[in-house]
């Protein structure tokens, strides 16, 4: 960098001649001032409030700038009371929640009770758009406020109750011992009045509760945050701030990186994986995020729901090399599945290695058995649909053709079928419109085992696309969710887990990793179970 | 002349219209837009609801189209997923393209002109040859090789530029991808320059503009150029039409915020709204570049006139 600069002043002699243009620019990161670093980002695809943000790059704001009463430990991904002092229930369904005292906003107004009660109401009012309005669903009153047909007749959840500054009660629907362990999701943090009383000036710059504030947000390009020094937390940054940068292509992103423009870029893209080792050496991370990807199945259709169709499943599932797939083109930054959670769960929280057993396991000679056993292949052919715009989905979809085509020795047992775009994607699978299986990735909201069976198995449930019904396993998620003791309910869902794999309702492929890299001038960087890096204990200079 | 202006704005209206249509019909064959808000999970019915009846997806296409046309007369061109009003985008966006075809229509004006000159002038010459070999080069590799290529070696190994581009993207900085997104038109422009200049040097008035004793270089400006620069000018007028809608590749691989990266976003996130109204605004300046190419005919040859 330091050699370049000579050289940078030549050619901006020779831009000044040309275009007659001041020769501005220039200059990396570390001009910006201070310990702040640089991160790559992309827009985010929705407004910024907390209820209607679903995916990483607007939740990576969203963790810096806002505290919930709960917080999952970055490391252990454990649910850690932050601004809430205690949660006091006798039946699960009743609950009275005191918020600590001494928290404010970055505006200095106080957090309190009505912070929480009004955030929430928003975020399940109908009328607001929010996407993850269905996560206050438990709370009693939400069928008023967000009825699944035509106009909602309250405003507010019946459920929810201030009774002082501090203390407000929830009411449930139903029995849910893990309650409190969902609200460190984003979804449930304290909005301030600001949010309320002027809306567009809120989202032009947000204001929150969490280690960093908004200093400046240019839509589409930027976001620079600072430090927050007033913040009253333990986990206050360690560092002076964060500009988020767009980046249109993560490519790009790495190319700044190697150029030492950029800090921190929190996705590796799969072209360079070969030699991120030779270009960054310790400066790169790899760890095990809350993903997993599935082949789910259309049970709605006939073909996939006859007396043989779980051999069938079995079969194919047997006939992938996941071990070889995932060394080869994800060069290890994915890991052959065995269940149906993720290992960042810990064996404690519910993730039990093994659990899909033999069914996992690559042997091509049971896999063929198998599918002729149980009727061969509907039609004698699948197609695995996927989205071919992003994720470099082709590049797999068509590794597991290979290998199915292999085990059953006819190569054209298996083909992909790619649909242009994520939205066109979504809606041909959440309409039951694919007639084969599809490819299927869950991002856990928060690091219970629940949170992987019943949004996506359930009998119904909003993420079940292929309409899998099983009574059995309604009833154990049911009851696991009852139940009260911790260890328990692990057992109650691991059992409703395996009877996803006795009837082989998916496909698990592997578990997802999240990466990182970065600069020089970083230390202590770490990624949390949902992939996202912890930016307030990063360390510059 | 002022007739003939008036004619081809009218004429534009059936165009503008066709186009617009067309591309709100294609956008809309892509299917339901609501299913990609939620991620790898189904929207909850009464939410996808309330989104389709905000952005009026729930009503007939045709009754879409008109509301939107009716809407872009007043000079609202709807609202993005994301909350921001597709004016705004064009706002930030259009000058940032805006100044990255600047620059690349001056690449080629310069570069592209001059070469052509100094080759057609030397047909057979070695310079004509070795030109002539180089910008066979330019146009068989494809675009995002040469900016990939030039980014890497000037970016990373040598560190002479920023390998991506600011959020505010200054010329200065627009240099290098001006440079690249105009290779591939520069070349042609030297080829068509110099094929030009060779065919007209041969002509009657050069003949007679030089037996009537002329500088050489006011020879070769006020009537050889002049004359030869008719093509040149219809390939460049064409050109800032597709400059301006075309850097999609160019944008992506130097991260410019331009109109490429907003129609690239609008595209994958199936924003009608976003990629019709770009596509509009793209279409008037095609349309209006035409126009100006051909009033420039007159300028350049007194032979044609617009009555």
């Amino acid at each position: 960098m330091h050699g370049a600069t000579h050289a940078r002043w030549a050619v901006c002699a020779v831009v000044l001649a040309l275009a007659a243009t001041g020769c501005g620019g220039g200059g990396g990161s570390a001009a910006d001032g201070g310990a702040v670093l640089s991160s790559s980002w992309t827009d985010p695809q929705n407004p910024l409030e907390p209820a209607n943000t679903n995916e990483v790059q607007g939740g990576k704001v969203l963790d810096m700038i806002f505290r919930g009463l709960k917080r999952y430990d970055p490391k252990t991904g454990e649910a850690e009371n932050m601004l809430a002092e205690k949660f006091e229930t006798t039946d699960s369904q009743n609950y009275t929640i005191t918020v600590k005292d001494g928290w404010t906003f970055s505006n200095g107004e106080k957090v309190t009770a009505r912070s929480f009660v009004d955030a929430w109401n928003y975020g399940a009012s109908l009328r607001n758009n929010q996407k993850n309005a269905y996560f206050f669903s438990y709370i009693e009153g939400y069928d008023k406020v967000h009825p699944a047909k035509g106009e909602q007749s309250a405003d507010t959840m019946s459920g929810l109750k201030v009774l002082d500054d501090r203390t407000f009660t929830v009411r449930l629907s139903q029995k849910f011992s893990s309650f409190p362990d969902t609200l460190g999701y984003n979804a449930f943090v304290p909005l301030p009045r600001a949010f309320f009383d002027d809306h567009a000036g809120w989202l032009a710059k947000p204001v929150g509760n969490g280690p960093y504030a908004v200093e400046s947000y240019t839509k589409g390009s930027e976001m620079r945050l600072t430090r927050w020094n007033a913040y009253p937390g333990e986990d206050a940054a360690r560092n002076d701030g964060v500009t988020l940068k767009v980046y249109t292509d993560n490519n790009t992103a790495y190319t700044d990186l190697m150029a030492g423009n950029l800090d921190l870029v929190d996705d590796i893209p799969a072209q360079q994986l070969r030699n991120v080792r030779s270009d960054l050496g310790d400066r790169y991370l790899n760890t095990p995020a809350g993903i997993i990807q599935t082949l789910a199945f259309p049970h709605y259709d006939k073909d996939w729901n006859k007396p043989g169709s779980v051999k069938v499943r079995q079969g194919l599932s047997r006939a992938i090399d996941r071990e070889q797939i995932t060394r080869t083109i994800f060069q290890g930054t994915r890991t052959p599945a065995t269940d149906w959670t993720s290992p960042v769960l810990g064996t404690e929280g519910g993730y039990k290695e093994g659990l899909c057993g033999e069914w996992c396991e690559y042997d091509p000679a049971a896999a063929k058995k198998l599918i002729e056993e149980g009727g061969g292949l509907p039609g004698g052919q699948v197609k695995i649909t996927y989205n071919a715009d992003t994720g470099s989905h082709k590049l797999w979809v068509d590794a597991v053709c290979n290998s199915i085509n292999n085990a059953l020795g006819n190569d054209r047992a298996c083909v992909g079928n790619p649909i242009g775009t994520f939205a066109d994607f979504r809606s041909k699978s959440t309409t039951q419109k694919l007639s084969g299986p599809f490819r299927a990735g869950w991002q856990m909201d928060y690091p219970l085992p629940q949170n992987f069976l019943q949004p996506l198995y359930y009998t119904n449930a909003s993420s079940n696309d292929g309409k899998w019904s099983n009574q059995e396993f309604d009833k154990l998620v049911d009851r696991a969710n009852a139940e009260t003791d911790l260890a328990k309910a692990v057992e109650t869902f691991q059992k409703a887990e395996e009877v996803v794999r006795d009837n082989m309702a998916s496909i698990p492929l592997w578990y997802q990793n999240g990466s990182a890299g970065w600069s020089e001038r970083l230390s202590n960087v770490s990624l949390n179970p949902f992939s996202v890096p912890v930016y307030d204990q990063i360390k510059v200079g | 002349m002022g007739q003939y202006v008036v004619r081809r704005l009218l004429q534009m209206i059936p165009v503008f219209v066709g186009a617009t249509l067309l591309i709100f019909l294609m956008v809309n064959v892509m299917g339901d837009p609501v299913a990609g808000l939620c991620g790898d999970r189904q929207c909850d019915p009464a939410t996808a609801a309330q989104l389709r009846k905000e952005f009026g997806l729930d009503q007939p296409v045709w009754q879409q189209y008109l509301t939107y046309m009716g809407n872009v007369f007043t000079g609202d061109f709807g609202t993005a997923f994301n909350g921001q009003e597709v004016t705004e985008l064009m706002s930030t966006a259009f000058p940032v393209t805006l100044r990255l075809t600047i620059v690349a229509i001056a690449f080629e004006i310069l570069i592209g002109i001059t070469l052509g000159v100094v080759t057609g002038l030397r047909r057979g010459h070695p310079v004509d040859t070795g030109v002539l070999l180089l910008t066979l080069v330019v146009i068989s590799v494809p675009t995002f090789v040469t900016g990939l290529l030039l980014q890497l070696l000037l970016g990373v190994e040598w560190g002479w530029i920023r390998p991506s581009v600011s959020s505010a993207a200054p010329f200065a900085e627009l240099l290098l991808p001006g440079l690249v997104l105009a290779s591939v038109s520069l070349a042609y422009v030297t080829r068509l320059t110099r094929t030009s200049i060779a065919e007209n040097r041969r002509s009657d008035y050069v003949r007679t503009a030089i037996a009537k004793g002329l500088p050489r270089h006011r020879v070769v400006t006020r009537h050889l150029l002049r004359n030869s620069l008719i093509p040149v000018v219809t390939f460049i007028g064409a050109d800032i039409g597709f400059l301006m809608g075309g850097a999609i590749v160019t944008e992506r691989i130097f991260n410019i915020h331009g109109v490429g990266y907003q129609l690239y976003q609008g595209i994958l996130r199936q924003n009608t709204q976003t990629v019709v109204g770009f596509v509009t605004v793209l279409v008037l300046v095609f349309l209006l570049c035409s126009l100006v190419v051909d009033l420039l005919y007159a300028a350049l040859d007194p032979r044609i006139r617009y009555a």
